[in-house]
């Protein structure tokens, strides 16, 4: 590079603005193709956009530290997103109000199959103890998820992980799922998308309907709340029965 | 826009003091959100522009997930030592739990249509 580039490159690369430019062209390519797509969920545009970043600061050799301290803005904004949730659960109280029974069974049975299932299928293959902690909050939504995984004897990193790459293979595998097993009401989609992928699979339940997207976060805040008090008494008892 | 900004960062605000300051293993915005929810239910519903700049909001959603997903670019070493059996855990378990609470869910919408059609 010539001097003047290489100055140029040192003072973007010091700047929120060029991690949060990225950010935001990325999701605009990834939205278009999924656009294109026809909304299609193999074009899932979290997916897509990550890859898109990822390989721009592997391309570039930009730490994900110096790309987080521009994009961080964005990530912010989930937090006042999460409160707005409120709206779509208000819109929707009365259909929510009317399901609440089969809506706590089937909160307290998927709840515990996401937790035994990830727990039980890593155990039966090898993983190691700290990953099978790791693996146990993978449904819920991220900060509950590595708070829990911590005092277990997980690592709350890959924990994240774990919790990303679950929200995004349930938001790309559950139409699919749907279509096989005929559940066509929106309610009990966006429920069981919310139950298992959190928050990227209630943006895909927002891109579906209204309905379906309040029913997810009903199910994503629910779960989280479950998992939260649950899984710390489980999982001991877990242990002593795949005997690690 | 500014005003429902305002009105969602507030109650995250209050969320986030209410969940540290009780030391609650929940996140602060997920309590913003039950109290915003409350709310809206003594009030009656949100007015125009709040609903209108949650509905931008949740509409890209996606989009708000994607410096932390890009994260996973920290972790690759960790998830290659043991990818089978934690892609085997990943796949298998998302997609049960999927079926199972949708399944579950749909049994007990069923039954419950059912009933109310025998009594009516």
């Amino acid at each position: 590079m010539t001097p003047r580039l290489t100055e140029l490159w040192v003072y973007l690369s010091a700047s929120p603005l060029l991690g949060l430019t990225l950010t935001l062209v990325a999701y605009q390519a990834a939205f278009w193709l999924y656009k294109r797509a026809g909304f299609h969920p193999l074009a899932n545009p979290v997916m897509l956009a990550i890859a898109m970043v990822a390989t721009v600061l592997a391309l570039s050799n930009m730490d994900y530290r110096t790309y987080f301290d521009g994009a961080q803005f964005v990530h912010f904004l989930l937090g006042p997103a999460t409160v707005a949730l409120a709206i779509p659960l208000y819109a929707q109280w009365s259909k929510l109000k009317a399901l609440a029974g089969p809506l706590m069974i089937a909160l307290f049975v998927g709840s515990l199959t996401a937790a035994l299932s990830a727990y039980g299928i890593g155990a039966l293959l090898g993983a190691s103890q700290p990953s099978l902690m790791s693996l146990a909050p993978k449904s819920v939504t991220m900060p509950i998820a590595m708070a829990v995984a911590e005092p277990l004897g997980g690592l709350p990193a890959l924990a994240a992980a774990m919790v990303m790459l679950t929200g995004v293979l349930g938001a790309i595998g559950a139409p699919y799922l749907y279509r096989w097993l005929r559940i066509e009401d929106h309610a009990i989609r966006g429920f069981a998308i919310g139950l298992a992928s959190h928050g990227i699979g209630t943006a895909r339940a927002f891109q579906v309907s209204e309905q379906a997207g309040a029913f997810a976060a009903l199910a994503m805040g629910l779960n989280g709340l479950l998992t939260a008090v649950s899984l710390p008494w489980i999982m001991p008892w877990l242990e002593r029965l795949f005997g690690h | 826009m500014i005003a429902a900004l305002t009105l969602l960062l507030v109650f995250q605000l209050a969320g986030e003091v209410i969940a540290r300051g009780l030391g609650l293993p929940v996140p602060g915005p997920v309590i913003g959100m039950a109290l915003l929810f409350l709310a809206l239910l003594l009030r009656g519903g949100p007015s125009e522009n709040v609903r209108q700049t949650a509905g931008n909001l949740l509409q890209h959603l996606s989009l708000l997930f994607i410096p932390a997903g890009t994260g996973i670019v920290l972790y690759g070493e960790l998830i290659a030592a043991e990818w089978l059996p934690l892609a085997a855990a990943l796949v298998g378990s998302t997609f049960l739990a999927i079926i199972v609470t949708a399944l579950v869910l749909n049994a007990l919408v069923k039954r419950r249509k059912a009933n109310e059609e025998a009594q009516s």
